[in-house]
């Protein structure tokens, strides 16, 4: 799939990559957190690239480091958190943790060492092929069955993303009371008989 | 030296269990389980990339980019969950919202 200098590459990126999502877990900052997972989407980016898909990686550099990191950034800095409070107890769960996440890593590793992937042969039922690179690049052809075949998908997840963009206004919006605001239609309708008031005052008196 | 789909499938195999441990070991910081979450998401689409690259099939990144889709609405509702809950509590501690433990 990918020889040569490509595989230096692949090994700088992953080698990146995993060690910034240690220290995504692992860091004491939750800031700190939240740039490694910035230098985590980078170098998977980078892999996305090795792999073929360069529409993939400059939606993940742009979703994901453009809006979601910089959304994780600002909670982060918005919330007046005592993080290190937080942190307290923190290597009670950490054999717990660290004996399921070695059960999984060994499960996954013996189903990749049982299973076979097959290259694909005349056999394989591939329903989209990838293009040749030269007439067409990966972001024509994807965007080619993006809005033919899959095109009720793309509209399911852009309801997805109205139905999420809604629920986090109305679930972040707070109405506060006792708030004075500047109402535009009340100063447009004052007319001289509304807004002016003449009163008799009465000599030696006062209002 | 040749890359193939089994290095793809390990590197994001040690993602999805790095992702799996943070939710562990952060178990009290809600802010740190929805990293850990993104973690996870991100060690399945690249699983999805690396067979859509073995197999020339264009299917799985159509099926990434869904997913791509999914965890940015995930985060963004999940973080506005937790500003109100922080709002409401003045903590972000996964074991204050007890309300409805009984």
């Amino acid at each position: 799939m990918i020889t040569g200098f490509a595989a230096v590459f692949f090994y700088l990126f992953a080698v990146i990559m995993i060690v910034a999502a240690i220290m995504v877990i692992a860091a004491r900052n939750p800031v700190h957190s939240v740039l490694f997972l910035i230098l985590v989407f980078f170098n998977a980016s980078g892999l996305f690239l090795l792999g073929g898909a360069e529409f993939l990686a400059m939606i993940l550099l742009m979703v994901y480091v453009g809006a979601v990191a910089v959304l994780f950034l600002f909670v982060v800095m918005m919330l007046d958190v005592d993080f290190a409070e937080l942190k307290r107890g923190m290597g009670r769960y950490a054999p717990i943790g660290g004996l399921v996440g070695l059960i999984v890593l060994a499960e996954l590793i013996f189903v990749f060492m049982s299973v076979h992937f097959s290259p694909a042969g005349p056999d394989a039922a591939v329903t989209q092929p990838v293009p040749a690179a030269l007439p067409r690049s990966n972001t024509q052809a994807l965007g080619d069955i993006l809005y033919t075949d899959y095109v009720f998908y793309f509209e399911l997840a852009g309801f997805i993303l109205l139905t999420a963009m809604i629920g986090a206004i109305v679930l972040a919006l707070h109405h506060r009371s006792g708030v004075k605001r500047q109402s535009v239609g009340e100063q447009v309708k004052r007319n001289p008989q509304t807004a002016i008031e003449v009163k008799k005052v009465e000599s030696g008196k006062g209002i | 030296m040749q890359i193939n789909i089994a290095h793809y499938l390990t590197i994001a195999a040690i993602l999805l269990t790095t992702g799996i441990l943070g939710v562990f070991v952060n178990r009290r910081n809600v802010i740190a389980i929805l990293m850990s979450i993104e973690l996870i998401l991100l060690a399945v689409n690249l699983n999805f990339v690396a067979f859509s690259a073995a197999l020339h099939d264009l299917v799985g990144q159509i099926f990434a980019l869904f997913v791509l889709t999914v965890a940015a609405a995930e985060s963004a509702i999940g973080l506005a969950i937790l500003v109100l809950f922080f709002r409401n509590k003045g903590s972000v501690a996964a074991e204050d919202a007890n309300v409805m433990k009984g």
